[in-house]
């Protein structure tokens, strides 16, 4: 096999070294019963060639962006991803290498990572970032209970209109945590319902997603102002489509404290919904109760600058059970990916593929009320919106290759007929066309 | 023959935002076939303060970087406990594939038939390899794959209307132990290791009680050796109504020669970028599945993937579950990889498991007359010694670590596990050749004898590096994270 180097001289001659007759006698330690009798039934080793054949096959039964015209987004996002992004990710000094241990000799990886750090503060609009997280759904369920360390409060409220899967992550996160959720409705303009906040006093932290899941902006400054007349309490931004603050107001100078959300639209492709990146940002006073690695900026012993992993105290394999989180391993090489796009775009090009981005759902959103589909929600979007389809014509549009967005009844029963419809920038023209015209047929 | 570094060509290269120019695109953007809108003003940002570059400064830059890196690829990195195996090339090739790398996670389960199969066939798999027979590849990473047996033992409990208080961690666990279980509400208990570096029955006895949940056991442990007494250990958790965790970061050294299901474990995780191939990207992304027993199967994550009658699908009605973990169903394209890995060695997979145990054996017998070796046993698939015979000499771990960067290796993990003061903990995994092996011994001892001779070449280490030693503390006390 070829990931396997040893010849059977080698073998046998390590084996002597070693002192025993047999790889069998070198398992000696391992008592008769916790062996393993049976050989493993596993299928026979594919050559290379049988391998591709057989994964052209398995990949072959998704159809492909061009065999599909999609319209599907909520939390997962077609967007262009330049070639250069996948050449420099598959530079094995970066692909091979692991956790920057030892820093003289992984000053690439915690370069790129200080950079990812700065970008993101920059985007999100905050002063702080980490090196990431998993993806946007515990990025969310991280930061609230950071909110609740921070604050030493117990009880949090979140907005109903945060993607529901998000919803379902931190439910599973603070199960046994005893620690208590309020959601909050939302109203007619999609918006979550500001006037719902009253009621609840000393909560920790108050979440809400924007762009929403229904693609609809919200108000975030209102809500930070309403949310701060308790000092104590931190506004968290959450976002599952990071290009929009490419466009948009960032949630820090909306006034949120805690910014987390998912930044797969930034060169990740999209693989069936994972590896994507956790991205989570904050205010400079509380860096240090931030979850997961942190790179930062210091200098050689000939004080040439140089980065290492800090402020590790933090951190599980330091603090242990009194750690801020048990992540260990992030999202490396998809944070770096975002980085190689983010520059890539620069300022220019990133405000260009956003303003795209919006152009293109608001072309589909005016064709699709001039065929008479209703679009659920009043408020401002991005590059996602809710539209009620008549009766049977989802499943009528499928049957001709195209996906028209996401049914939303399975998740708000309220929404009987609705989908999620997003275009981005390379939705063409020719594909919403297409919709429309199928809709009216 | 030493393969050290020479002084080769190496960039220096700026941060980002001290290139570029304002304008510059890096980037080809779609064509405008839609007419232009503006949104309100309200809404849209003045001002991103990002640079601009073209895409050949991009290209430079990033490649430029890269240089500065050490990975597998480049050379024997013997990072303990971290399994740096090869990351094969032909599993990237899989995990692009554009039927793969483009599927949206929601498209109808009609159109995804491929990737749904690609996760059953893996769980099988996984499923085989450690004989617990339920599993689920959502978890990304090991540490999630921790949470998320933490929080099935927490639901049991529950369910059986009996919740505890405690967890016990052996001292030898892996660091990211106790901080899974405190996210549980559990507190950890720490159980010292015996004397020959393994947990005894007694000592666990003498602290499981009534509010105990049961016991996270790394193994083989983090000092590389096999708990023997596991399943005792397991016979009296169980009796006195607790659970096993099996951490399962090791499994490098336990495929095909260990029945878990035998070793009395309820639930455990596997990391697919250490045992399965999948490479670790600098730091992730990794995947974490976790394995369990029948008893145990109802409180997996959802959505769970199922085989119907002519096709598979997604189901999430399972009551009893802990939920969901990941925004969609954990690190699919680590999953590719794994699979693609798997189905490359089959039942070779013991092979894999020898190799490694024989290499780290190697290493350790070769070794051992001139590094202290706190536990001298037959080990697994990791061996790990210690600077106690360089004492007198005034030169630590850390010297020895950071000169063996100099000779051409990474060097293995140092200060860790706890229980070994000054630990160097070595994993060279079954990818390395013989030669290899040879070499990293003849750069071991060589900077031992220079540890006597010019200790200096240590304690200067390194030298061929990009920077030299960096100053972690001012970096810690006035944290500069944001440029």
């Amino acid at each position: 096999m070829r990931y396997l180097p040893h010849t059977e001289q080698d073998i046998s001659a390590m084996l002597d070294v070693i002192g025993v007759d047999s790889m069998d006698a070198l398992f000696g330690m391992v008592p008769a019963d916790n062996r393993r009798t049976a050989p493993l039934a596993l299928p026979e080793p594919m050559t290379e060639w049988e391998l591709n054949d057989w994964m052209d096959q398995l990949a072959s039964r998704q159809p492909s962006r061009s065999e599909i015209c999609s319209f599907l987004g909520a939390g997962s996002y077609a967007h262009h991803i330049p070639s250069v992004v996948p050449a420099l990710l598959s530079r094995s000094e970066f692909f091979t290498a692991y956790t920057p241990y030892q820093p003289e000799v992984s000053q690439g990886t915690l370069q790129a990572i200080y950079e990812y750090q700065t970008l993101t503060a920059r985007l999100l609009g905050m002063e702080v970032a980490n090196a990431s997280m998993y993806d946007g759904a515990s990025s969310l369920a991280e930061a609230l209970l950071m909110a609740i360390r921070v604050t030493k409060r117990n009880k949090i409220a979140v907005s109903k209109a945060i993607h529901p899967h998000y919803r379902e992550v931190l439910r599973t996160y603070f199960d046994p945590t005893g620690f208590e959720i309020v959601e909050l409705p939302f109203g007619e303009d999609g918006r979550t319902d500001l006037s719902q906040l009253g009621e609840s006093a000393d909560l920790a932290a108050v979440a809400l997603q924007s762009p929403n899941f229904f693609g609809v902006i919200e108000d975030l400054s209102s809500w930070a102002e309403t949310v701060h007349q308790d000092p104590k309490t931190l506004l968290v931004a959450a976002f599952s489509e990071a290009l929009a603050f490419g466009l948009l107001k960032s949630p820090g100078e909306c006034g949120a404290d805690i910014v987390c959300g998912e930044g797969q639209s930034l060169g990740i492709p999209q693989s069936f919904g994972g590896p994507a990146l956790g991205m989570l940002a904050t205010r400079a006073k509380l860096q240090r109760n931030l979850p997961g690695r942190l790179v930062g900026r210091t200098v050689d012993s000939q004080e040439r600058p140089g980065f290492v992993l800090t402020l590790a105290t933090r951190e599980q394999h330091i603090r242990r059970e009194k750690a801020t989180s048990n992540i260990c391993t992030n999202q490396g090489l998809c944070a770096l990916a975002s980085t190689i796009y983010m520059a890539s775009s620069g300022k220019t090009g990133l405000k260009q593929v956003a303003q795209l981005n919006h152009d293109k759902a608001e072309y589909l959103k005016s064709q699709l009320i001039g065929a008479g589909i209703p679009v659920r929600f009043s408020g401002p979007t991005f590059n996602e919106f809710v539209v009620t389809l008549p009766d049977g014509a989802y499943q009528k549009l499928l049957e001709q290759k195209i996906v028209a967005g996401l049914p939303l009844e399975t998740f708000y029963s309220e929404l009987k007929n609705a989908v999620l419809l997003c275009a981005t920038e390379v939705t063409t023209r020719e594909q919403i066309d297409t919709l429309v015209k199928e809709v009216q047929s | 023959m030493s393969r050290a570094g020479t002084p080769g060509l190496v960039f220096n290269e700026p941060l980002l935002w001290d290139i570029g120019s304002e304008g510059r695109v890096g980037l080809s953007i779609p064509r405008q076939d839609v007419p232009h809108t503006t949104p309100s003003g309200e809404l849209t940002r003045e001002d991103l303060d990002f640079p601009d570059l073209g895409e050949v400064d991009v290209v430079r830059h990033f490649t430029r970087l890269s240089q500065w890196n050490f990975g597998v690829d480049t050379g024997m990195y013997p990072l303990g406990s971290c399994t740096m195996k090869y990351n094969p090339k032909t599993n990237e090739r899989q995990a692009a594939l554009p039927g793969f790398s483009q599927a949206h996670p929601m498209l109808p389960e009609s159109m995804a038939q491929g990737a749904l199969q690609l996760m059953y066939d893996l769980q099988e798999f996984l499923a085989e390899i450690t004989g617990l027979p339920a599993v689920s590849v959502q978890p990304a990473a090991g540490a999630q794959g921790e949470l998320t047996g933490m929080l099935m033992i927490h639901h049991w409990h529950q369910a059986r209307g009996r919740q505890k208080s405690k967890i016990l961690i052996p001292d030898t666990a892996h660091g990211t132990n106790p901080a899974s279980a405190a996210l549980c509400g559990y507190t950890p208990v720490p159980v010292p290791s015996a004397d020959h570096g393994m947990l005894a029955v007694d000592d666990v006895a003498a602290v499981m009680d009534e509010e105990t949940a049961g016991i996270m056991i790394t193994n083989p442990n983090t000092l590389g050796l096999f708990e023997e007494h596991i399943r005792e250990i397991a016979d009296l958790v169980h009796e006195r109504g607790g659970l096993v965790y099996m951490d399962g970061a090791n499994m490098n050294a336990l495929m095909g020669m260990v029945d878990v299901r035998n070793l009395g474990v309820d639930v455990m995780h596997l990391n697919l970028h250490k045992t399965f191939s999948t490479p670790h990207g600098g730091g992730g992304p990794g995947s974490g599945p976790v394995c369990c027993t029948p008893e145990l199967e109802p409180f997996l994550p959802v959505p769970r993937v199922v085989k119907g009658a002519e096709s598979f699908h997604l189901e999430s009605n399972y009551p009893e579950s802990i939920g969901r973990l990941h925004a969609f169903y954990g690190n699919f394209g680590m999953q590719v990889r794994a699979y693609s890995y798997i189905l490359s060695l089959g039942p070779l997979l013991k092979k894999v498991t020898e190799l490694a145990v024989l290499n780290a054996n190697y290493i350790k017998e070769s070794l051992k007359d001139v590094l202290h070796l706190p536990y001298d046993r037959p080990c697994m698939h990791e061996c790990v010694f210690n600077d106690e015979k360089q004492k007198d000499l005034k030169v630590t771990t850390l010297d020895m670590a950071k000169r063996l960067l100099d000779h051409g290796f990474h060097a293995p993990t140092v200060y860790f596990p706890l229980v070994v003061q000054g630990a160097i903990m070595i994993e060279p995994t079954e990818t390395e050749s013989k030669e290899t092996l040879d070499q990293f011994i003849e750069a071991v001892r060589t900077i031992l004898q220079e540890a006597e001779t010019n200790p200096d070449l240590l304690h200067e280490a390194p030298r061929r590096t990009k920077v030299s030693r960096l100053d972690e503390t001012a970096a810690a006390r006035k944290p500069c994270l944001c440029g």
